[in-house]
């Protein structure tokens, strides 16, 4: 479980997060949603320590990050995964060797037992023909699913995936979203996922975390959102035809 | 001025954070054996095809320029000789090598940054600089005095060639000059000079590329900015350090 309290960055002077108080609880998949430049990717970056807020808290199942010695935050950093939106893949190294990287670098595994582990984590996001392929020979949702595969090598705690469907077709973004959503479950881990898709939000979005200009404006379910009164979640998540007319849809379901 | 000391303090604490016991010396000791590859190995040809042809055009512009009947005939393999030695194997090969190795430095890391890599690396718990940066620098500082030899014999076998081929110079007398009055400390001097250079541009570019905010255009703008100050300092460095040497 991962605690927010009273989280606040401001850049230059200007406050991006303001106040941000959640929880994000383990073994589903909590969503932040919200519009480009709502400070989404400031605040994962916050809590996974890329930044460093001015105010407030960040427990990982009650361990403080901020309060944390530099010792102590490698530690936890350990117990973390991370999908990038860009894959954030290592290019001169091959599928393999990707997947293998966090293993060769904490583990003191035998190589062969290593291999045999990256190998599963491959075989587990469907690419294992891959392995021996350099990441600039696989396509981007390929790229992803190796993202996936590398974060979950170390059995991490804590999965944080910032816009992992970013650039890729509806069909690929679904595999992704499943992906993500099946290792949540099967590991029980705590997963954060960044996002502004509203397929992602509709199929996986067990928690949901709506931010608007900095602050926590709304949270729930994805059911919860068909109910909700909130004007500003409602412009953002039916702003389109089709999702207008899922609504009126799910609400007639729901009142029939 | 405020930049300035901004940006040496911002070099001083990357290069603390460089300087710091490998995580795991496996994968250091493969990382550096890369570097030594892409930096060092990959950078001999550019060496030997520089060092041959300016050893060649030194010995032609002394032998026609300043070689006259009042001065003796080993002039010329004597004095294109002490350039090899003091100056053009070690500086300007290093300005060249600025070029090259720093711009490839900071054009990698730079891209690194702007595509995640190096925060990959950070959320892993990685110490990033230390992985990246230190075996780029341990690999440079090792081969340079490879390189540095390589350069100066290209550039005596340069001027042999003029010799041979061009029938510009006697070969006895260049055989005569390069041999007279010869000073083995000054082939130290190159090398010494040299690990200073080398240090320079590794952990310069590197401090630019690794510092990169943006996209590809501020990629662009690090690699030519980690050239540009690397061969600002190589030469002030050489200055201090040819009046601390040859003393």
């Amino acid at each position: 479980m991962i605690e927010l309290k009273a989280l606040s960055k401001s850049f230059e002077g200007k406050n991006v997060l303001k106040d941000i108080n959640a929880v994000f609880q383990n073994g589903i998949t909590n969503l932040i949603i919200g519009q480009s430049g709502s400070g989404k990717t400031v605040l994962m970056k916050c809590i996974v320590g890329l930044l460093t807020p001015e105010q407030g808290e960040v427990l990982y199942d009650g361990r403080n990050f901020l309060s944390m010695t530099k010792k102590e935050k490698i530690a936890l950093r350990r117990e973390m995964g991370m999908i990038f939106q860009s894959a954030a893949l290592f290019d001169s190294m091959t599928v393999l060797e990707n997947v293998m990287f966090p293993l060769d670098m904490f583990s003191t595994d035998t190589v062969r037992n290593r291999i045999k582990r990256a190998q599963f984590c491959l075989d587990r996001v469907n690419l294992i023909e891959a392995q021996q392929k350099y990441p600039g020979e696989i396509s981007g949702g390929m790229q992803k699913r190796v993202a996936i595969a590398r974060a979950i090598a170390l059995n991490p705690q804590y999965l944080f995936c910032d816009e992992p469907n970013s650039g890729l077709d509806p069909k690929t973004s679904l595999v992704i979203d499943e992906l993500i959503h099946d290792i949540t479950t099967e590991y029980n881990m705590t997963t954060i996922i960044n996002t502004h898709d509203m397929n992602s939000v509709m199929g996986i979005g067990d928690d949901i975390l709506f931010i608007y200009e900095g602050h926590k404006e709304w949270q729930g379910t994805k059911s919860d959102i068909f109910t909700s009164s909130n004007e500003r979640l409602n412009n953002f998540v039916f702003a389109s035809d089709l999702f207008r007319k899922v609504k009126e849809v799910e609400m007639q379901n729901m009142e029939g | 001025m405020f930049k300035a000391l901004q940006t040496l303090g911002s070099y001083m604490m990357l290069m603390g954070k460089t300087f710091t016991r490998p995580e795991r010396m496996r994968m250091f000791f493969k990382q550096y054996i890369k570097e030594l590859s892409q930096l060092g190995v990959n950078s001999i040809g550019i060496v030997l095809l520089i060092s041959f042809f300016i050893g060649a055009v030194i010995c032609i512009q002394i032998k026609l320029n300043i070689q006259s009947p009042w001065m003796p005939r080993f002039v010329t393999g004597y004095t294109t000789r002490e350039i090899m030695l003091l100056e053009f194997s070690s500086s300007i090969m290093c300005l060249i090598l600025a070029g090259k190795v720093g711009s490839n430095i900071a054009s990698e890391l730079g891209t690194m940054r702007v595509t995640q890599q190096i925060d990959a690396l950070e959320i892993m718990g990685v110490n990033s600089a230390n992985f990246l940066i230190l075996p780029k620098i341990t690999a440079l500082v090792t081969m340079i005095p490879v390189l540095v030899t390589f350069s100066i014999f290209a550039g005596i076998i340069g001027a042999y060639a003029t010799a041979w081929f061009g029938q510009i110079i006697n070969q006895e007398d260049l055989t005569y000059g390069l041999q007279y009055s010869f000073k083995e400390w000054f082939i130290w001097c190159g090398i010494i000079k040299s690990l200073f250079f080398a240090f320079i541009i590794s952990s310069v570019s590197s401090y630019f590329g690794y510092s990169v905010e943006g996209g590809s255009i501020e990629v662009g703008k690090a690699s030519t900015n980690a050239v540009v100050c690397s061969s600002v300092l190589i030469l002030f460095s050489d200055l201090f350090l040819t009046q601390l040497l040859t003393k």
